[in-house]
């Protein structure tokens, strides 16, 4: 079954703890500003959200990769950059729709989400449950799941 | 070793920014934050020196677990010696810039002299610069905040700003950081003012590594985070009512300071209550709540978002108050509330808003404007003396007002800054100030909850619930349950809490956590991550330090055991409802007891022997 992350922006509480664990997975230190994942606060409305690479299935950023840097990983179907044969010409920072592929100025190369082999770190730290790792297939059940529940008929 | 190891000194006099190393055989005896800044303030100012002058240094500290995994990681403090007391000054803020700050590659910011023009300071990793701020003196810290994210178009950067009541000499001034959290006590702001530095701006991207044993590390914060989740107050509790949980709780123990705290009951609580914000109201359906918020690296998330019915009178044609900002905390609401007899609840979170907007204390604020109502009902001030402001009890319109005047410093609001011990002494009537060493009162009544009187009367930065928190045990049962009314072992009570508070936030973490967690679970994770040999008794024995060093300064600043007390309605006038109803605070019984067992002299001086024990 190939997995995909799932982010529910109303449960996200703003407290990036997702973003130290995935600076400590990649970089070995707790660094927000070198995370995958990303959350935004919108002061005036009073919400956050997580936002990160949903892993495309015709993924831009490796179809413009001019050197096959960006693969696919057939376990986990994420779409992951191998360092040593990025350039770092940042064509795919452009090509991504999205914004979830970004350079790293100390390594020179681009970084993005990888989902972490399979077992993403971001899904582990989150208080919240704001970031759930499940089938990709239905990353919308729990909504249909609320929907459903509105419609039955009360005791 | 999860410091930075580094110090940024910024000489605001000759516009320098120079690095240094951080004294780490300091930071093995007074951790971080709290203590560690504290023992830099006392080594390297006279503690007789003016709060407001060029002598008085101001310190922006990190603790060693700011910026990392552990939950509630986020904390920073800021201390100097404060103008509105004239002891130490300890304000300690969460949001994001303490983390920044860490993320920077900085432990602390020393602050020292004065500026001839203002300046902000500009911090980006290793680049520090001191900048012109004439185009943001005399702005609010919203519209400085707004103009700082659009000079530098980065919208990462994290700013911590005074605003114009700070910029006045408000004495209870605060800097507020993330637009609405604060290091909120004691006038910090009003010195960083004073030093014509307006803001702090910071961007870090270094990050923080070197966690001494990341293994153990992410062992003992994981299990810390499970323990706060489970908690009833840490995981339910706090989340979805934030502090204004204890509203309704602390009204119905009538510890419930109201109208000056002439009574400890609140009639109208309910209506300012947790529950009352998360009400759908009449104009358009919607709460005052919108959600919870969490501070950096916070698993408990209880912070308040909140909105202002906008069909309200105070915000009637004020556009820029509509939306979300930060709402009600329970302080805010008893000072803003209780306090001043008013139980309009858009009332209170627009003056919070104010509080926030332009950077000052609302607990000393409301208490402030309590004592005012106080003055103006026994006739000593007239409308008069207040320039046509109707101060009466209960006048949500007197409230607003009044927040209005103090954010600009315009007519009576010149009265209204310069807090309730001096506003009190002004008009001939010092002994309706509720103050302890010149700072007001927070929302506990000591009547109906003994130790906190105690706790009141020996806090080193004056009147404060944050210095040693027995509202847990006396009224909460954690982590045991004690009876509110009597003052048995309360003395034992308040030092150990004292202690372990002091600890506490010298390591980055914040207070809340200790619902959940004692220095047992808080000493793995700073063990963990810190060279030191770091276990609850040692931590306990560091929060006992800095709990004298804080006291030595005092005393060097001429405070004396006279300080040690409380307003004589507390001591003499008895609560007159609720389960304390006969009661008056029975701090005599307590206090000999307490400096005996701090190793005190009956005069309040810690001993040459106690001194000696602490390594001090």
């Amino acid at each position: 079954m190939l997995k995909a992350l799932q982010l529910e922006p109303e449960k996200c509480t703003g407290c990036l703890q997702c973003e130290m664990a995935c600076s400590y997975e990649n970089e070995g230190v707790f660094n927000p500003s070198k995370s995958r994942i990303k959350v935004f606060n919108f002061h005036h409305e009073g919400r956050f959200a997580p936002y990160t690479c949903t892993q495309c299935s015709e993924a831009w950023c490796l179809h413009a990769c001019p050197v096959e840097a960006i693969v696919v990983n057939e376990v986990t179907g994420a779409k992951e950059v191998i360092e040593d044969v990025c350039v770092g010409c940042k064509v795919c920072t452009i090509a991504c729709p999205f914004g979830t592929v970004n350079y790293n100025a100390d390594s020179g190369k681009v970084m993005k989400c990888d989902l972490c082999g399979g077992d993403p770190a971001c899904v582990t730290a989150c208080p919240t449950q704001a970031i759930t790792y499940v089938d990709s297939e239905h990353t919308g059940l729990e909504r249909m799941r609320s929907h459903a529940a509105q419609s039955i008929p009360q005791n | 070793m999860s410091w930075q190891r580094k110090i940024l000194r910024v000489n605001l006099t000759k516009g320098t920014c120079e690095p240094e190393p951080l004294n780490m055989e300091w930071a093995h005896l007074f951790l971080g934050q709290r203590g560690l800044a504290t023992k830099y303030l006392a080594e390297e100012i006279d503690p007789k020196a003016d709060a407001l002058s060029p002598e008085n240094k101001l310190i922006m500290a990190t603790g060693p677990l700011t910026g990392t995994m552990a939950s509630t990681g986020g904390r920073y403090s800021v201390i100097t010696k404060s103008p509105l007391t004239g002891a130490i000054a300890c304000s300690n803020s969460g949001g994001f810039i303490g983390a920044e700050m860490k993320q920077a590659g900085w432990d602390m910011i020393i602050f020292e002299g004065k500026s001839k023009a203002p300046v902000f300071l500009y911090l980006e990793n290793e680049k520090a610069q001191l900048m012109p701020a004439d185009d943001l003196w005399g702005k609010s810290v919203w519209a400085a905040d707004e103009l700082l994210h659009e000079k530098f178009q980065d919208p990462l950067v994290k700013i911590a700003c005074v605003g114009r009541s700070a910029e006045n000499g408000c004495l209870y001034a605060s800097i507020v950081n993330d637009r609405h959290r604060a290091a909120g006590r004691s006038g910090v702001g009003t010195v960083m003012a004073s030093k014509h530095l307006k803001a702090v701006v910071i961007r870090g991207t270094v990050g923080v590594g070197n966690v001494r044993d990341p293994k153990a590390f992410f062992k003992a914060t994981s299990e810390g985070k499970k323990t706060l989740a489970d908690n009833a107050v840490t995981g339910e509790g706090l989340p979805a009512m934030g502090t204004q949980v204890l509203m309704n709780v602390i009204n119905e123990v009538g510890a419930m300071p109201t109208r000056n705290m002439k009574e400890v009951q609140f009639e109208g609580a309910h209506k300012i209550s947790g529950e009352a914000m998360a009400e759908p109201r009449e104009s358009d359906g919607k709460p005052n709540l919108v959600t919870n918020a969490a501070c950096f690296g916070c698993t408990i998330a209880c912070g308040r978002i909140s909105t202002i019915d906008p069909q309200h009178y105070s915000i009637e044609n004020k556009p820029e108050y509509i939306g979300a900002s930060g709402g009600l905390e329970y302080e805010s609401a008893w000072a803003l509330g209780s306090n001043v007899g008013i139980d309009d609840l858009d009332a209170l979170t627009y003056a919070n808003f104010l509080c926030n907007e332009d950077g000052y204390d609302p607990i000393s604020f409301g208490a402030t404007v309590s004592a005012a109502m106080e003055l103006f009902e026994m006739g000593a001030i007239t409308l008069e003396t207040t320039e046509g402001l109707d101060l009466s009890f209960g006048s949500a319109e007197a409230l607003t007002k009044a927040a209005e005047l103090v954010a600009t410093g315009e007519g009576f609001g010149k009265d209204l800054a310069m807090g309730s011990k001096r506003l009190c002494e002004k008009y001939g009537h010092s002994e309706i100030s509720m103050t302890v060493k010149g700072q007001e009162f927070p929302a506990y009544d000591p009547r109906a909850i003994q130790g906190m009187g105690l706790g009141y009367a020996t806090s080193n930065r004056g009147a404060c619930h944050l210095r040693g928190y027995t509202v847990s045990s006396e009224i909460m049962g954690v982590p045991v349950k004690t009876d509110p009314l009597t003052t048995d072992g309360k003395p034992e009570l308040v030092k150990a809490f004292q202690d372990a508070t002091a600890a506490v936030d010298s390591t980055g973490l914040c207070t809340f956590t200790t619902f959940a967690w004692t220095l047992e679970d808080i000493a793995p994770q700073v063990d963990a991550a810190c060279e030191g040999g770091w276990s609850a008794a040692s931590m306990l024995e560091a929060g006992e330090r800095i709990w004298n060093l804080e006291r030595q300064f005092n005393l060097d600043a001429g405070l004396t055991k006279a300080d040690d007390t409380l307003p004589a309605r507390l001591l003499k006038d008895a609560a007159k409802t609720g389960p304390a109803k006969g009661s008056v605070n029975r701090l005599h019984e307590m206090l000999p007891q307490y400096y005996a067992l701090r190793g005190w002299s009956e005069e309040g001086v810690p001993t040459n022997e106690t001194m000696g024990r602490l390594g001090l």
